[in-house]
């Protein structure tokens, strides 16, 4: 098997971030919707939860499924409230 | 006079008809945990009154968070599917939910990963890893021109001796799996899950099969005595 450089700089890059203890993807699976609410609630998640953080930093699939629940979240919310003021 | 009185009553009537309405949205949309838990765990009306509430919080959740992966349109006509899915599992789970959120939160959780797993997997199903690798090896990609002599500790002079420095660790220091992960995912992007579910295993076994091998490029460049910005620098 023959590398290119644009993979050389990706493995050096990911190699570069490693940290002894990272959460696995269902770890932060686990945590991830407390990670989102407190995100909501403009507290900072990633002091409170900081290996959720990073596991959603270096994870592209967890990454992306917890921005889209983010926006499912805030879509729901904002209707909810809607509803809420219109009863 | 008669017809104002009936007016009236009819009035009145559809006032009650609709303030039990009200009363009813209500209390669905300030279900606490426990009443979510209690509701979707009953049977007949009141759990299906529950579930339908919550497969519309699904869907509504889901359009948005979807739309752009797949589109206003792709989001409204696959999220009914998606949340049906969801529903069942999250019956399914109720034991596992531990209250650290609310309940709504962990189900759309739960309906998001289910839509973006499937949504991987419609696009790679047809895509074998056995044979993208089979590819690369027919075909090869660029390498760099390597020298006789070994670059000397902490010695990166050029992108030649980087490239030979990380190609070195790749073939001599990882396993074949973790070079299959790799290339998989970085050469043919091939999401995590897929590349677990082509190897037998699962996404999280993945992850801490390729957090192995972070470490070990990061251990073997460090034995070497070299800075990995500087190996960055040049690559």
């Amino acid at each position: 098997m023959k590398y290119d450089a644009s993979f050389i700089r990706m493995i050096l890059m990911m190699a570069r971030s490693v940290r002894e203890h990272e959460l696995g993807c269902d770890e932060c699976w686990r945590e991830v919707d407390r990670f989102a609410e407190l995100t909501l609630a403009g507290r900072d998640a990633a002091e409170a939860l900081p290996l959720v953080e990073a596991h959603l930093k270096g994870c592209p699939e967890c990454g992306a499924e917890f921005e889209a629940l983010l926006l499912s979240l805030r879509e729901t919310t904002r209707t909810s409230a809607i509803r809420a003021n219109i009863l | 006079m008669i017809l104002a009185g009936q007016q009236r009553m009819a009035i009145r009537a559809l006032r009650q008809m609709l303030s039990q309405e009200v009363r009813s949205v209500r209390r669905l949309t300030d279900r606490t945990n426990d009443e979510w838990l209690q509701a979707l765990r009953s049977s007949g009306a009141e759990q299906s009154r529950a579930i339908e509430e919550l497969r519309s919080i699904l869907v509504r959740g889901l359009r948005y968070g979807l739309e752009s992966t797949l589109g206003r349109r792709g989001a409204i006509d696959q999220v009914e599917d998606f949340a049906q899915d969801a529903v069942l599992r999250i019956l399914d789970n109720l034991d596992s939910f531990r209250g650290e959120s609310k309940f709504t939160t962990w189900a759309q959780k739960i309906a998001m990963r289910i839509a973006f797993s499937e949504l991987r997997r419609k696009r790679w199903e047809n895509v074998s890893l056995d044979q993208l690798l089979a590819t690369d090896r027919e075909h090869g990609t660029r390498r760099p021109e390597m020298r006789d002599d070994a670059p000397d500790p902490g010695e990166v002079t050029s992108a030649v001796t980087a490239m030979e420095v990380v190609t070195s660790i790749i073939e001599n220091d990882l396993t074949d799996l973790q070079r299959r992960a790799l290339t998989a995912l970085i050469i043919h992007g091939m999401p995590m899950e897929e590349v677990a579910r082509s190897m037998e295993t699962n996404r999280n076994a993945l992850y801490k099969l390729l957090h192995d091998a972070r470490k070990r490029v990061e251990l073997e460049v460090r034995k070497r005595g070299i800075d990995i910005d500087d190996l960055l620098s040049h690559v």
